[in-house]
């Protein structure tokens, strides 16, 4: 009989499947190739040098890999850089304008939303997002819809104060 | 993870016709599922058919039915007027889930099709597991059980399936439509789903080859209350330990429609019939609410660790039927 799983076996380790991938990143049109397994926080972050958007859990638990999508908040550990093809990507490194930081990247300094740093970008790309989506009502509100971004340090008070700073001086026109 | 062929579909007919010309291949939409479990070594497909790109993604209502492609985001069904209006079981049972990147991915028919959390399950390094070799017995049985289920279970799976959308659409009596190579159908989706019992390999009645194109709700009469009730370890971002959907229809003190679905409990989404039957026709009281959860949970079958989620299902359900009555006397 013919053993279809083991034939699997061997082609899968021998051939490279590779697919060319062009991504809008940040306005920036990149074109790579890349292997099919390569997820869009590897390719942002080995390929672009986009290291900004941090890989914690890489299984979709932490939110530290939280990027925008078509103006959404994913998970960029989660997505096949493959599947980003044709859409907008924006990073934490995106967000800086020609007049500085972004008003929650200087909420988070003045707030102190941070300690070892790791999961901020993370943080601040949700941040954001969260205002677009006008969920910056009550503190209640933002630690609900924060929840997806794990802070081990638990800098959550001062997370939710950054936040909180910037929706009540009129949050909603901070938003990309 | 191991390495596959990605293929982008472009319509539904040819994303169905790459899946039946490869008995192997899978389909890939939102990815947190697929890719998770991929990078987990549980999942192994050769090929990965993208279908983020078919035309499935609207959510339109026709008449009293909303129509909600298969590829719209939990988000976006959250987001829908007509939910927020007409479905709040479905939208609090949207918004009790993952969290807002998660739901800005996952996709309706990806979400009905989620695989079990079973941490067993989903480490190859377990020997014992029937889901993924039928046979091979259920290490869960032994091990920390907390998050496992009590109904439709057997010695050889206690795998939960860990939906609240689909808690909430059983209860609503929602329509699957699907698409295979030569022919649609329509499954409910109370017969969608297998049980463990009957077999832990075979988690729904989808062929290989067939696609979830649209899920179909019909709308509740206008004057019906519902509500999703998740009870877990913390407030948010969190798994169910057991959850009530509840849709009462109530007129002058008396129930005249009662649907009850219950969550983290099933080995599938559980519709909870035996409940219904005790709330239909009997006063809006507490007694009636007692009397409704007692009625359920009683072919429980528990191993040490899930024994404390018959009382608490029920205490759940009974809660549950306060807030969307407001009777709590």
């Amino acid at each position: 009989m013919r053993d279809v799983a083991s034939e699997r076996d061997v082609d899968s380790r021998s051939t490279l499947n590779e697919r060319v991938v062009t991504l809008d990143v940040n306005g920036r049109t990149y074109t790579l190739r890349l292997d099919t397994r390569v997820t869009l926080l590897d390719a942002l972050r080995d390929r672009l040098g986009l290291v900004g958007t941090k890989k914690g859990c890489d299984q979709g638990a932490c939110g530290a890999c939280t990027v925008h999508l078509d103006g959404r908040r994913v998970l960029s550990c989660l997505t096949l850089a493959a599947q980003a093809e044709g859409r907008k990507i924006t990073t934490i490194e995106g967000l800086t304008g020609a007049d500085g930081p972004h008003p929650v990247q200087r909420a988070f300094m003045e707030h102190d939303g941070f300690q070892c740093g790791f999961c901020t970008p993370g943080q601040i790309m949700s941040a954001v997002a969260l205002m677009a989506e006008g969920r910056a009502g009550s503190d209640e509100e933002i630690r609900e819809y924060m929840s997806g971004n794990i802070c081990r340090c638990g800098a959550y008070p001062n997370i939710v104060a950054a936040i909180r700073a910037v929706a009540s001086a009129g949050g909603h026109d901070a938003h990309l | 993870m191991r390495t596959f062929d990605y293929v982008r579909a472009t319509d539904t007919q040819e994303a169905v016709r790459l899946l039946a010309d490869d008995p192997a291949a899978s389909c890939l939409a939102g990815g947190t599922t697929q890719l998770d479990l991929m990078k987990d070594g549980i999942l192994e497909p050769p090929r990965l058919i993208d279908i983020t790109r078919l035309p499935l993604h609207g959510i339109e209502r026709r008449g009293e039915s909303l129509h909600v492609g298969a590829l719209a985001t939990m988000e976006e069904l959250a987001a829908e007027p007509t939910v927020a209006e007409r479905l709040p079981v479905v939208r609090e049972s949207l918004l009790l889930g993952a969290s807002v990147q998660l739901r800005n991915m996952a996709t309706i028919g990806g979400n009905l099709l989620q695989r079990t959390r079973c941490r067993y399950f989903r480490d190859p390094g377990v020997a014992e597991c029937n889901k993924r070799s039928p046979g091979s017995g259920c290490a869960a049985l032994m091990g920390a059980a907390r998050m496992h289920a009590v109904l439709g279970v057997s010695e050889r799976c206690i795998a939960l399936h860990a939906s609240d959308l689909a808690v909430a659409l059983v209860s609503l009596d929602a329509l699957v439509h699907i698409q295979g190579p030569t022919q649609r159908r329509t499954v409910p989706l109370t017969e969608f789903y297998i049980t463990a019992a009957e077999s832990p390999e075979h988690e729904n009645v989808l062929d290989h080859a067939e696609l979830i194109t649209e899920v179909e709700i019909p709308l509740p009469p206008p004057t019906a209350r519902s509500g999703y009730l998740k009870v877990r370890d913390r407030v948010s971002y969190e798994f169910a330990l057991t959850s009530a959907a509840v849709l009462l229809v109530i007129d002058g003190g008396t129930i005249r429609q009662a649907r009850v679905g219950l969550g983290g409990v099933g080995s599938k989404p559980w519709r909870a019939y035996e409940a219904e039957h005790v709330l239909t026709g009997a006063p809006v009281t507490t007694a009636t609410f007692l009397d409704a959860a007692e009625a359920t949970m009683r072919d429980a079958w528990t191993v040490p660790g899930t024994e404390f989620k018959v009382p608490l299902a029920r205490r759940t359900l009974v809660r549950e039927l306060q807030t969307v009555s407001g009777v709590t006397s």
